[in-house]
């Protein structure tokens, strides 16, 4: 299906022609998530466009990788997605270990994937949280940070940091597990799973709720597949579209988990309360995954593969791993030196942003919030 | 009778107006001292967190350091601003408020006026409200203002009228309008309070039971609105309009905003404890008549109707912190498709009721 | 699931010329060359065409090729003459899941390409980007102008490898 690509798309057209008013969603603002500028083209209350300005986060972060070797980058990639470290790492990790085509132990994987899963449920519970206190449920927000901070406690364990970790290296782990870890995840899991139940009955199903985020920022899916959308938000326009099963890569094929996908239950297909339950669900399901793996957990050396000096061959890879935002890709060229020739970021928030024009015309100024809530955008990933 | 009292005392009227102004306005600081406190700790505490604790035991003096820090604040004023309306905006939006505590009835020794039209002039002075509102988004010269102070006059405006409804099937059953007749009318045991019928006998009274809790239930969603507390709260959201109407303000000016919406909170709670749980009287009869100490009786009944108000305060603070917020045009459908033709069907049937 | 070789046989069939070459064997992607004025046409038979059906373009990156002639420069620093700037695309189908790999170079000193944006709108804010880091220019693209960089920088294209910092940018020194 092609679409229109004019500028000037109105879908609505008030009968009273009242005066267009532009406001700015200026970069400090409570919900924005960081600071994106929107300008919001408005007639009375209805939108008739949006145009979001970006860059004031930008820290250069390609340029930076070119001057630095491989192994010095890792750091720089936690920095881009701040609330999902582990996935960044990961991705770089699996494009480099890709171009020089070495194989890691067995447990580097396995706590690669635990590690992964587990900061998916706490990128998760930050982006729900924040979306309750958007639409003006203050408490949820308080819920799900009290839960995430166990997670993070359980990295700092690990490698003592709880935000930006350094800690999936090209090749291996920078430290192994902690010997108590196994444990205090096994006390997580059990911990969490009534918690997730707690979430859905005070804000999930709440009517007040559902007025607020059912039918509205409705994205069909080939409007979705054209715009490049991945992660919850094309799973909630109902495609069955994940990375770890359509395009896996470390050792998730060895572990038996769902994939959820939004099915318009409290109203259309693909609209808000769709991607926020999505995003319910997948904690769930990131819960079943982290269990497994840790049954599964074979013994090892995390550090045996890690290579001394790092030059690939001269060529170029694109590899993509699942974040909780999204698809991020990797696209690495290398000129047979220890510096990347050019590292090209896919960032999930930085494409799935792109859609904000198309999703919120039409809708009221509240509604924006609601939208961009759902969008789920950390602005180091969109500016990098 | 407070201002009876004082005449008689004072022998100059106009002294005596003056003096019986100033108990409301000690209750009311006195009570928002509290107030403010409660909010905090209880949001904290269903927020699995422990709020003020460091300010006195457990935090009780937290409001008033809040009040010492937002004194001593420099009195920001942007050029562009309308200034007389600027600063005119806070002091009618509490004056709106305070007005409003003139004719409520405290006790049946206390009433700052004995007003025959009580409850009618309560809602009629709480248009000041509006008007201040709208001065304050006006004159602040910010698009954001603007739109918080427009939708909060729309809400406020709105929502008068299912209140008035509901004031009307009272007033049907009570004949008067006078709060403290209305109060006096709920003597007995709580089975007298307007929300289990009133003082009617038989049948009458039954029917009537369900009848009142809908008008209760209606009254208070509207007084929530009135006062633009979730989750009715988007004059004030922070994440759409970082405050709304009082983005501009600061210091003083800021804090009478805060102290008039808390005095509001509890203004119209007395209002709804008043006309429908039975004001100040007391559920389970008096100590004053146990020990035979009539003097006491005003007292516990100040006691009551402080400890029911409070109550409500209570519940729309727990409220407050347990819903999302409602986006304007769903307020609207809310006031206009629901709360109104149920108020009126609710009114008609009562009517239907007392009169046959 | 189709390999390079095969997408390559079918786009030289149709398109000829405009398919220049395919390049295989360099780890680990191949990829294949194609005429930069012509690549919205190609692109659009990427899409449209039933038994390839590229419905997502999942990346779109400049790259600075660096492979002019180096010349030094009065301050010491050196620019780079000659040579190209090349985009490169990375497409998949959803439905068929497959990949290919695109690329199109641009002489240095003006590049030229034809864009994408109409066709798969996600290409729309990545074009944005390698117009600001590299200064590709990209033909009918509905609203190019710099989304990272603030939109009055003049200094060039950061991502260059001759890219020098200004002084000065309004007024703030700029390396401090």
């Amino acid at each position: 299906m092609s679409f229109e690509t004019k500028k000037n798309i109105t879908v609505y057209k008030p009968a009273v022609k009242t005066e267009e008013m532009i406001l700015n969603m200026g970069p400090q603002h409570p919900s924005t998530h960081g600071v994106l500028r929107l300008e919001l083209q408005l007639e009375g209350e209805i939108i008739t466009k949006v145009i979001p300005h970006i860059g004031y986060l930008h820290r250069c972060f390609e340029k930076h990788a070119e001057a630095m070797t491989y192994p010095q980058v890792i750091p720089y990639t936690d920095r881009m997605d701040y609330l999902a470290s582990m996935g960044n790492e990961f991705g770089y990790a699996v494009a480099v270990e890709k171009l020089l085509n070495i194989q890691v132990p067995e447990r580097v994987e396995y706590i690669r994937v635990i590690m992964a899963e587990l900061q998916r449920i706490a990128s998760h519970l930050v982006a729900l949280g924040t979306y309750g206190a958007d639409i003006g449920a203050m408490t949820p927000f308080l819920f799900c940070f009290r839960d995430r901070e166990k997670i993070l406690s359980l990295f700092e364990m690990t490698c003592g940091a709880r935000l930006l970790y350094n800690y999936i290296w090209v090749g291996g782990l920078s430290h192994d597990l902690h010997p108590d870890f196994v444990r205090q995840t096994r006390d997580f899991v059990t911990y969490f799973k009534p918690k997730i139940k707690e979430l859905n009955d005070l804000l999930t199903y709440n009517k007040i709720f559902i007025d607020r985020t059912s039918n509205v920022g409705i994205l069909p899916l080939d409007t979705a597949i054209n715009f490049g959308i991945s992660g919850p938000m094309l799973r909630g326009s109902g495609l069955k579209w994940d990375l770890r099963k359509d395009d896996p890569y470390s050792v998730y094929h060895k572990f038996d988990f769902d994939i959820p996908v939004g099915e318009g239950k409290v109203g259309t297909v693909g609209d808000c309360w769709d991607r926020y339950y999505v995003r319910v669900l997948e904690m769930g399901e990131s819960l079943k995954i982290i269990e497994q793996a840790l049954d599964q957990l074979p013994e090892g050396d995390v550090s045996s593969a890690i290579p001394k000096r790092i030059k690939p061959p001269v060529g170029q890879v694109y590899t993509r791993v699942e974040n909780p935002r999204g698809e991020l890709g990797y696209f690495i060229i290398s000129d047979g030196s220890v510096n990347p020739f050019r590292v090209k970021v896919r960032a999930p928030s930085f494409v799935n942003l792109g859609v904000m024009d198309v999703l919120c015309r039409g809708h009221m100024v509240a509604d924006i919030i609601a939208i961009l809530g759902s969008v789920d955008i950390v602005l180091g990933e969109v500016d990098r | 009778m407070m201002y009876d009292f004082f005449v008689d005392l004072l022998g100059n009227e106009i002294l005596a107006a003056i003096v019986t102004g100033v108990p409301p306005l000690v209750f009311i600081l006195v009570f928002v001292l509290f107030a403010v406190w409660l909010e905090r700790k209880v949001s904290a505490h269903m927020q699995d967190r422990l709020g003020p604790m460091r300010t006195g035991w457990h935090g009780y003096l937290q409001t008033i350091a809040d009040l010492i820090k937002l004194i001593q604040k420099e009195d920001i004023s942007a050029s562009a601003n309308d200034k007389p309306l600027f600063n005119l905006a806070p002091v009618l939006v509490f004056a709106g408020t305070y007005a409003a505590f003139a004719a409520i009835p405290f006790s049946s020794y206390y009433i700052g006026s004995n007003l025959d039209l009580g409850i009618f002039f309560i809602i009629g002075i709480s248009g000041l409200v509006v008007a201040g509102i709208l001065m304050a988004g006006w004159s602040s010269n910010n698009k954001y203002s603007m739109l918080g102070a427009m939708r909060s006059a729309a809400q406020i405006i709105s929502y008068e009228i299912p209140t008035i409804i509901v004031v009307l099937t009272v007033v049907m059953i009570t004949r008067t309008l006078n709060l403290h007749t209305l109060s006096e009318m709920q003597t007995g045991y709580f089975w007298n309070w307007m929300i289990f019928g009133g003082p009617t006998a038989g049948l009458e009274k039954f029917l009537l039971i369900p009848l009142m809790f809908i008008g209760f239930l209606i009254i208070y969603t509207s007084m929530l609105a009135e006062v633009n507390r979730t989750p009715f709260d988007i004059p004030e959201a922070e994440s759409e309009l970082v405050s709304g109407y009082h983005t501009e303000y600061s210091g003083m000016k800021f804090a009478m905003f805060f102290l008039a919406e808390y005095a509001n909170m509890f203004a119209v709670s007395a209002i709804v404890s008043a006309l429908f749980l039975g004001g100040y009287q007391s559920p389970i009869g008096y100590l004053g008549n146990l020990f035979d100490a009539p003097w006491l009786i005003p007292v516990e009944q100040f006691f009551w109707f402080t400890a029911k108000g409070t109550f409500f305060v209570f519940v729309q603070m727990w409220l407050r912190w347990t819903l999302p917020r409602l986006r304007v045009d769903q307020l609207m459908a809310l006031c206009w498709k629901y709360l109104i033709p149920i108020a009126f069907i609710n009114l008609i049937i009562v009517g239907l009721i007392t009169v046959l | 699931m189709k390999t390079a070789e095969e997408f390559f046989n079918i786009l030289k069939q149709k398109f000829g010329d405009s398919i220049i070459e395919l390049k295989s064997g360099v780890p680990l992607e191949s990829f294949i060359i194609i005429d930069p004025l012509k690549i919205d046409e190609v692109c659009l038979f990427l899409r449209d065409d039933s038994e390839l059906k590229f419905d997502n373009c999942m990346n779109l990156s400049g790259v600075d090729d660096a492979n002019g002639k180096k010349e030094a420069q009065a301050d010491g620093s050196s620019t780079i003459v000659g040579g190209t700037i090349s985009v490169i695309y990375h497409l998949e189908s959803v439905y068929l899941k497959h990949k290919v790999t695109l690329k199109v170079s641009a002489p240095r000193e003006n590049p030229q390409v034809k864009s994408v944006a109409a066709i798969w709108r996600s290409a729309d804010w990545h074009e944005r980007e390698a117009y600001d880091l590299f200064g590709i220019n990209f033909i009918n693209h509905p609203d190019l102008r710099r989304i990272l960089m603030p939109y009055d920088w003049e200094a060039g294209y950061p991502l260059r490898k001759d890219y020098k910092n200004p002084e000065f940018y309004q007024g703030m020194k700029v390396p401090y």
